[in-house]
């Protein structure tokens, strides 16, 4: 039902359609258009870029474990935040405000200044390393930045409340009778859990599931000074591509090819949860 | 012939079912505050009990205790002479009905039913056999395939009945089964859930705080108020023989007048402008301040003075169908509802009338304690 609007209506909306325009419509537009040069000169236009992304099993490599990084990430967060959430639900108004503010802390922080923290911690002199040698379990300092572990660790730390924010909110928001019922009807906690509990709170899982994947698969500062030079994924070979080996037309593609394959998971995990929570939205 | 009658000793098994449950000095504190003080409740197989009181009187507390979801602070909880206070709310086999039916929103009506079946670890073909059953029994056949949120508001609560009914529970506990029901809807709901509870011969507690609810469903009503047992005993009990002045205002409609017992025993004389002669056995003692209920429905309203009559003059007359109720007013200041047949006599507002006491057996006198009858209710 879309009634005609009188045409003064959207004006003001006009300035920031405008901006979106030049700054967000016309460079995806130009992304494409350079992306469809043949050499970094801008000559001839073919997919070439394109296939050779997909002939080149080194770049094929990086987009697999920028996407294995962000699915990695995101499990992790959810393992670490459900019993979070679950505590939270538990818990006293006391509590509930202590435990809210320190989930919260982190996204009040700068994502450098976060990062810089865990370089601190995992550094060949931090806390870490230097806690285990002198306390005689280590040998010598083991290799923790720089690595994949300590790259999944940070990011996990990092994205944390965009995983236990939507599922605090889902535990919310759940009948509290429900596990009641599950309960008197003989379920063991673990099973009521398992079957009512968890299926009902997915939405809340699969939302944190999706916003933890795309940051942590696009997050260009903690993944390059966490992962330093050792570690390739997507952010940094376009970075490299178009501001180092100065390939634009590559880098274009890689960032559609990227950009694709991001909107590409999210759209598969969201179709899988409505699979999944099929009578929740049964009207 | 042979296989007949074995499913029908079968089905007389699993009718009969139901414990006996008794409660010894129950009682439960949040913290400082005592919700619960020494509940005793023995209550038969097969029993409909109601419980019921205003909020707070501690009736939800109870029904979470007997369920299991609440551990009591004192005293024995047992079925059948075996105290299972101890016993988790997983492993006591109750089937438990609740005021939003806390129906699972993911899972189908066959599913919710099957939950306690699959929790028990029943082989296949027996849960859906059951399930099938049971959703006969509620004449929720076709809807096996919906999900809750597709179905009305008696409908789901058949399905919670159902779903309730499927363990086989020695002990069905309805928390305000009805009062998300439209009023319409309610009376229907109520002969039905009756019938089928009476026929599976289940041990049922209901929770309400509906007084014509519990009258109309229970074999028997518990009065609770402020965490105590006010009076146990059956519908008609209560209404004609309540033992206490909040048992009368809480149940039924009553008038409460004011006086003051004369010399001579039995007699009252109303602060009304009437002296009442008591058949009671047990007279209250002599000289003191009392409180007097009188139904609506055991006064008859007239046009003239007779003896022993209250005169009083008509504020509203209500026509309500089939009786009429004229609220008037005593000369003393005190309102006072009749309820009666519309034939008779109702006068119109204004005008000066009397009323009779049509059985002075009916009438109760309490002892005028400080706390005011604010529990009788219009």
């Amino acid at each position: 039902m879309s009634t005609p609007r009188p045409p003064g209506e959207l004006a003001p909306a006009l300035p920031l359609a405008l901006v979106f325009l030049a700054a967000f419509v016309l460079p995806l537009v130009a992304l494409v258009a350079i992306s469809l040069f043949r050499t970094p000169a801008f000559a001839e236009l073919s997919p070439a870029q394109y296939l050779r992304f997909l002939g080149d099993p080194f770049s094929l490599r990086v987009l697999a474990d920028t996407v294995m990084l962000g699915l990695e990430v995101a499990l992790c967060a959810l393992v670490l935040a459900y019993p979070l959430a679950l505590v939270y639900v538990a818990s006293g108004p006391l509590i509930r405000t202590g435990l809210i503010f320190l989930i919260l802390l982190p996204l009040l922080t700068s994502t450098v200044v976060r990062t810089f923290a865990w370089i601190v911690i995992l550094g060949r002199d931090g806390i870490v390393n230097s806690a285990m040698l002198s306390l005689g379990l280590w040998d010598s300092p083991a290799r923790l930045l720089y690595s994949w572990g300590g790259l999944v660790l940070a990011l996990t730390q990092i994205q944390l409340p965009l995983m236990a924010l939507p599922l605090i909110n889902s535990l919310l928001r759940l009948d509290g009778n429900l596990a009641r019922a599950a309960e008197g009807l003989g379920a063991g906690r673990v099973r009521a859990f398992v079957t009512v509990i968890l299926p009902l709170t997915l939405p809340g899982a699969i939302a944190g599931l999706l916003l933890v994947f795309a940051a942590a698969a696009t997050a260009f500062i903690t993944q390059t000074l966490i992962g330093g030079g050792r570690i390739i994924l997507m952010p940094s070979y376009i970075y490299q591509q178009s501001m180092g080996v100065q390939d634009w037309p590559f880098a274009a593609a890689l960032s559609l090819i990227f950009t694709a394959a991001v909107i590409g998971i999210v759209a598969a995990i969201g179709a899988l949860s409505r699979r999944l929570t099929r009578g929740l939205d049964a009207a | 012939m042979l296989s007949s009658a074995t499913t029908r000793v079968a089905e007389t098994r699993t009718e009969a079912r139901g414990c006996a449950l008794m409660l010894q000095g129950v009682g439960h504190s949040f913290g400082a505050t005592v919700a619960l003080e020494s509940i005793d409740l023995a209550v038969a197989r097969g029993e409909l009990i109601a419980l019921l009181g205003p909020s707070g009187c501690g009736k939800t507390t109870l029904l979470q205790i007997i369920a299991g979801f609440l551990q009591p602070s004192r005293g024995a909880v047992s079925f059948d002479g075996v105290r299972i206070d101890r016993t988790p709310a997983n492993r006591r086999r109750i089937g438990m009905v609740f005021q939003n039916y806390a129906l699972f929103p993911h899972l189908t009506v066959a599913e919710n039913v099957a939950y306690g079946l699959r929790a028990r670890k029943s082989p296949g073909a027996m849960v859906k056999q059951r399930v099938a059953e049971m959703l006969a029994r509620v004449q929720m056949t076709s809807f096996g395939d919906r999900f809750p949120r597709q179905l009305s508001g008696g409908q789901q609560q058949r399905v919670a009945l159902a779903r309730a009914l499927a363990i086989d529970p020695v002990l069905v506990l309805l928390d305000e089964p009805f009062s998300a029901l439209d009023k319409n809807l309610r009376l229907d709901m109520q002969i039905e859930i009756k019938s089928l509870l009476k026929s599976c011969g289940v041990t049922s507690i209901m929770v309400t705080h509906d007084q014509e609810e519990a009258l109309s469903m229970a074999d028997r009503i518990v009065v609770l108020n402020k965490g105590r047992i006010e009076q146990i005993d059956t519908p008609d009990a209560l209404y004609d023989a309540p033992a206490s002045l909040f048992v009368n205002g809480f149940i039924g409609h009553a008038n409460f007048l004011k006086g003051r017992t004369s010399a001579q025993p039995g007699t009252i004389a109303l602060d009304a402008g009437c002296a009442l002669a008591l058949s009671g056995t047990e007279p209250p003692p002599a000289h003191r301040d009392v409180m007097v209920s009188i139904r609506p429905e055991n006064l008859a309203l007239v046009s003239d003075a007779q003896p022993r009559s209250i005169a009083v003059t008509i504020r509203v007359v209500m026509p309500l169908g089939a009786f009429s109720v004229i609220d008037c007013v005593t000369a003393s200041g005190e309102a006072i509802k009749v309820s009666q047949s519309r034939a008779a006599w109702s006068g119109r507002p204004g005008d000066a009338a009397w009323l009779v006491i049509q059985d002075i057996s009916k009438v109760h006198v309490f002892e005028a304690t400080t706390a005011s009858p604010s529990i009788a209710r219009a």
